[in-house]
């Protein structure tokens, strides 16, 4: 991808704790990139469709990184829709969740997921994951520049 | 190396002999533990992954997919888009493997359901990193789907 425009990464997530950590981490990797976080998985088409007033000026996210585990929409029924509307399935999206079931892992693949992490509960353990994660899809992968 | 990491299966779908050995050569360099098993286009990748034929019948599922695009037969599009319609298939991951520069073969990939898309460095050493990058993410990272069919 053009290395001129900073990568936009979006965050689905509803506890803010974990946001916070997420986006330390991701800046801790060095990348350039910019950030947004939504709360959960209606938020965050709103936001990919710009739907809301205040999403009138939303970034098209290069990447989201999604939780499983919200209120309200669940991440796996936001992949799905997400995966079927034909303006955004090309945005890969990697799942972050405390969720070790491997029926969580199967269906995310299933619904289109291009990743599976999960969290470390170690801080230092985290940081390093999210790095391998930016390294991959900041750095070595293209991602596509004009989806729509 | 324990067991899980010698059954890490890629199959790499890929019709240029010496990219396929360069591949290889890079998962070793990388000390990446894996099985790789290469078919040379995507109607070959299909009776591997349904198992057709005595070479086949004892094929190990893969747990990650490389695939170049420009193949004969059945192209790298194709058989993603034919292996993202079929349940039993369709959560391996896919990662696109190729020369191709071009945005709009970037973009019908995502939208195929790809799982990233390198451009082969034709550099070796840049190359190795590629491959060096795509294990610590794949093999490191990553949880995968449990071997839904490999009975």
């Amino acid at each position: 991808m053009s290395e001129k425009r900073n990568v936009q990464i979006l965050i689905v997530e509803d506890e803010a704790g974990d946001a916070r950590l997420m986006e330390l981490a991701l800046h801790k990797s060095g990348f350039a990139m910019d950030l947004s976080t939504v709360n959960d998985g209606h938020e965050a088409l709103r936001f990919m469709r710009r739907e809301d007033e205040r999403f009138l000026q939303a970034p098209r996210p290069d990447l989201v990184l999604l939780d499983l585990k919200m209120p309200g929409q669940s991440g796996l029924e936001f992949l799905s829709t997400m995966k079927r509307d034909d303006s955004l399935c090309a945005i890969p999206v990697v799942v972050i969740t405390t969720s070790a079931l491997n029926a969580d892992v199967a269906a995310s693949y299933q619904f289109g997921a291009a990743g599976y992490v999960a969290k470390p509960n170690d801080i230092n353990e985290f940081i390093a994951a999210i790095r391998i994660l930016c390294h991959y899809w900041c750095k070595r992968v293209r991602l596509p520049e004009n989806p729509e | 190396m324990t067991a899980e990491e010698r059954n890490f299966v890629i199959l790499l779908v890929e019709d240029e002999p010496a990219d396929a050995h360069l591949v290889k050569a890079a998962l070793s360099e990388n000390h990446i533990l894996a099985d790789l098993q290469h078919v040379v286009d995507g109607r070959e990748a299909f009776e591997y992954l349904h198992r057709e034929g005595p070479r086949f019948a004892q094929a190990p599922r893969p747990n990650l997919i490389l695939l170049d695009l420009n193949m004969p037969r059945m192209n790298g599009q194709e058989f993603l888009a034919a292996i993202k319609q079929e349940p039993g298939l369709c959560s391996i991951p896919v990662v696109i493997l190729t020369t191709s520069e071009v945005e709009r073969d970037v973009v019908a990939s995502y939208k195929l359901g790809a799982a990233g898309y390198i451009s082969k460095p034709v550099d070796v050493v840049q190359f190795m990193a590629a491959i060096g990058d795509l294990g610590d993410y794949w093999f490191d990272l990553v949880r995968l789907p449990q071997k839904l069919n490999a009975s």
